[in-house]
C-alpha cells in the first residue's frame, strides 16, 4: 500500500502494581484508515489510548504516534491528535461553542480561525442548532456529537475516540459511525475503540482485537473472517429420517463440505459456502426423506466471541 | 494557561457559590463597621492609629472586623478549591482537557492562580469598602504607616487563604469523591479553629500540671506550652500576624510579666519591629502554603487520569 503508518506500538507494556494490563502489544495503524480496537471490558483498550497519548506512561515498549513519542514529546502529538474520552464531560455551564472556544483557545487556534472552524464543525456534527444552548441541557446523544466536534476543531490527523457508541440508542449509534467514516476522507485517520463488534464492522477497514492486554488478531475484517473461519463458515441443519453412514458418505463427497455429524434424524453440515441445493439434491436422490434444512452462517460476533474465548 | 486562568475566573465569577461568599463577607463589613461606629470612640483614646481601628474595633456583640476575617477567609479558600481538580475528573472534562496541547501543570496551577485571584480580589473589596466607609464615618484619613501595615496585612490575609486553598485543591487531589474533599477541609478549619483552643490548655496541663504548683516558672512554661500548641495552628499563626500589624502598641507575643510591664513605656512600636516580631508567623505561613501548594501538584503531576 506504501501509505504511511500513524500508529506503530512495539511490546507496549503497562502494569499498575502488579497487574499486567496492556501486555507486549504490538500495533501498527495506517494513514486514512477507520480502525476499530475491540475487546471485551477491561481487556486494556483505554490503557493503550491513553498511552498513545502520551497521558500514561508504559513500562516498557515504545509507542510512535505521527512519527513522535508520546512520553518524550506530548504537546506535539496532542497537537496532532484529538481525543474523545470514554466518558465525554463538557462544562455544563457554557453553551457548546464556548466550550469549544475553550478547547481552540488551549490549541492557540486564533480567533477568526476559531469561530470559523467551530461553526463548521458543529454543522459537520449537526448540532449547529443548540450551538448556543448550555450542555447541561443536552441528551447524551447531542454530548457525544459534540464530543467529537470537539476532537475535529484542531483538525487532528489522527483522532481517538474511546467507546463513542457506549450508551446510545441504535439511531445515535448509527449517526456516530457515519460521521467516524467520513473522518478520513477529511485527512483524519479513526482510532475507535469498542466492545461491540457488530457495531463498528460497517465502517471500520480494520480491527484489532484485545484480550487481556495482548492483541489476539489485527487485519480487515475480511481478512480476519477467513482466517477465523478456515474451519467452515456455514453450518446446515438437516432433518431426515434414519440417515445411513452411506448418506453420510455422499454428502462429504459434495465439494466444499467440511464436516458432517450425526444425532439422531439431524445431520450437521459445516461448509464453506450455502450448499442448500446441493446438499438437498443428494439426500432426496439417496431416496431420503428431507423434512427441513436450516442455514445458519457464522456472523462477525461469533469469531469475536471466539477469540475472546481464546484470549 | 492564561487561558485556563481566564476560564477560571469567568467559571468563578460566574458562579452561585461566589455571588453568596461575597454576600457573606459584605455582610461581615457591614456588621463590623456598625461596630466601629459604636465604639470607636473609647478606643482610640492613647494610641494614635485611628485608621487602623477601624479594622479592629470591635463591639459588646459584634467582633471586629480582623476576627471575622481569621475565620472566613478559610471558608472562602475551602469553598474556591474544593472540588478544583475532583468535580472536572467527575464530569470528564479534565481527560479532554488534557488531551490538549497544554502540560498537565498548567491545569494546576492556572486554577491555583485564579483561586487567589478571586480571594485576592474578595478580601480587597472588603477592605476597601470598609476604608472608604470608616473614612466617611471618622473623618480621619490613614497616615502613610497605616497604608504601609494594612498593606502588608493584606498581603499575610492572601498568604493565609492560600494556605486554605492549597489545602482544599490537596484534597480535591486525593480524594474522588467531592463530598469528602469539601469535608476533610472543614474537618481540619474546626480542628485549627475551634478544637485546638479546648486541646491546647488539655495538653499542656497533662504536661506540666499547674494545679498545685507556686513556682512562678512552672506556670509560665504552662502558659507557653500552651501557645505552643496553638501556634501549630494557622489561625493562630495568622491572628498574631493581624494583631501585631493593627495594634501597633502590641509589643510582645509572648508572655510578659508584671515587672516588665513596669519598664514599658506605652508607645507604638515601629514598622520594622512590628514586623521582626511576627517574621516567624509570615515564613510558617508561607511554608505552610508552600507545602499545601506542592503536595497537590505532585500528586496530580503523577496522578493516573482515566475517566473512571
Amino acid at each position: 500500500m506504501g501509505r504511511e503508518i500513524v500508529v506503530e506500538t512495539c511490546n507496549l507494556t503497562k502494569r499498575y502494581d502488579s497487574a499486567t494490563v496492556v501486555d507486549s502489544l504490538n500495533l501498527s495503524i495506517e494513514e486514512g484508515e477507520v480502525f476499530g480496537l475491540l475487546g471485551p471490558n477491561g481487556a486494556g483498550k483505554t490503557t493503550t489510548i491513553l498511552m498513545l497519548l502520551g497521558l500514561t506512561e508504559p513500562v516498557a515498549g515504545t509507542v510512535r504516534v505521527c512519527g513522535l513519542d508520546p512520553t518524550r514529546q506530548p504537546l506535539e502529538v496532542k497537537r496532532q491528535v484529538g481525543y474523545m474520552p470514554e466518558k465525554v464531560g463538557f462544562y455544563e455551564s457554557l453553551t457548546a461553542r464556548e466550550n469549544l472556544d475553550f478547547i481552540a483557545e488551549l490549541n492557540a487556534i486564533g480567533y477568526v480561525e476559531a469561530r470559523r472552524r467551530i461553526d463548521e464543525v458543529l454543522e459537520g456534527v449537526g448540532i449547529a442548532q443548540v450551538a448556543d444552548v448550555k450542555v447541561g441541557n443536552f441528551s447524551r446523544g447531542m454530548k457525544q456529537r459534540l464530543g467529537i466536534a470537539d476532537v475535529l476543531v484542531k483538525k487532528p490527523r489522527l483522532a481517538i475516540f474511546d467507546e463513542p457508541t457506549a450508551g446510545l440508542d441504535p439511531e445515535g449509534i448509527n449517526q456516530i459511525l457515519d460521521l467516524m467514516a467520513k473522518l478520513p476522507g477529511m485527512g483524519t485517520t479513526v482510532v475507535m475503540s469498542s466492545h461491540r463488534l457488530y457495531e463498528v464492522q460497517r465502517v471500520c477497514s480494520s480491527i484489532g482485537i484485545l484480550s487481556k492486554g495482548k492483541l489476539v488478531v489485527q487485519g480487515s475484517i475480511d481478512e480476519l473472517g477467513r482466517q477465523a473461519l478456515a474451519g467452515g463458515r456455514y453450518r446446515i441443519e438437516i432433518e431426515t429420517r434414519r440417515p445411513t453412514p452411506a448418506l453420510v458418505d455422499t454428502i462429504k463427497a459434495i465439494p466444499d463440505v467440511k464436516e458432517v455429524k450425526t444425532s439422531g434424524d439431524l445431520l450437521m453440515v459445516i461448509t464453506d459456502s450455502d450448499l442448500r441445493a446441493e446438499i438437498s439434491k443428494v439426500v432426496v436422490q439417496s431416496d431420503f426423506l428431507l423434512i427441513q434444512m436450516k442455514i445458519q452462517e457464522f456472523n462477525l460476533d461469533d469469531i469475536y466471541m471466539k477469540y475472546f474465548h481464546e484470549g | 494557561m492564561a487561558t485556563i486562568v481566564r476560564k477560571e475566573l469567568a467559571d468563578y465569577f460566574t458562579s452561585v457559590r461566589v455571588f453568596i461568599l461575597m454576600l457573606i463577607v459584605f455582610l461581615t463589613s457591614g456588621g463590623a463597621l456598625y461596630a466601629v461606629q459604636q465604639n470607636i470612640r473609647g478606643q482610640v483614646s492613647e494610641s494614635g492609629f485611628v485608621f487602623l481601628r477601624l479594622f479592629t474595633t470591635s463591639g459588646e456583640a459584634m467582633p471586629s472586623l480582623v476576627t471575622f476575617i481569621v475565620l472566613l477567609i478559610p471558608i472562602i479558600g475551602i469553598a474556591l478549591g474544593f472540588d478544583a481538580i475532583n468535580s472536572e475528573r467527575q464530569s470528564g472534562t479534565l481527560s479532554r482537557v488534557l488531551a490538549q496541547p497544554i502540560f498537565r501543570d498548567n491545569v494546576i496551577n492556572g486554577k491555583f492562580l485564579a483561586g487567589i485571584i478571586t480571594l485576592s480580589v474578595m478580601v480587597v473589596a472588603t477592605m476597601m469598602v470598609v476604608a472608604g466607609y470608616g473614612l466617611v464615618m471618622i473623618g480621619v484619613p490613614p497616615t502613610a504607616e497605616e497604608i504601609v501595615r494594612l498593606s502588608i496585612y493584606l498581603v499575610f490575609t492572601i498568604i493565609y487563604g492560600a494556605f486554605w486553598l492549597g489545602l482544599a485543591v490537596l484534597f480535591s487531589v486525593l480524594f474522588r469523591k467531592i463530598a469528602t474533599s469539601l469535608l476533610t477541609p472543614v474537618a481540619i478549619w474546626l480542628f485549627f479553629g475551634i478544637f485546638i483552643l479546648i486541646a491546647a490548655p488539655a495538653i499542656a496541663n497533662a504536661l506540666v500540671p499547674v494545679a498545685n504548683a507556686t513556682s512562678p516558672e512552672v506556670i509560665i512554661r504552662n502558659a507557653e506550652l500552651q501557645q505552643m500548641i496553638m501556634r501549630f495552628s494557622p489561625n493562630t499563626l495568622f491572628s498574631e500576624a493581624t494583631t501585631v500589624l493593627l495594634l501597633p502598641q502590641v509589643r510582645s507575643l509572648g508572655i510578659v510579666t508584671m515587672s516588665q510591664v513596669q519598664f514599658m513605656i506605652p508607645n507604638p512600636i515601629s514598622l520594622g519591629q512590628s514586623i521582626l516580631l511576627i517574621w516567624p508567623q509570615l515564613t510558617s505561613l508561607i511554608g505552610l502554603s508552600a507545602i499545601c501548594f506542592a503536595a497537590s501538584y505532585i500528586l496530580f503531576m503523577r496522578q493516573e487520569i482515566r475517566a473512571t
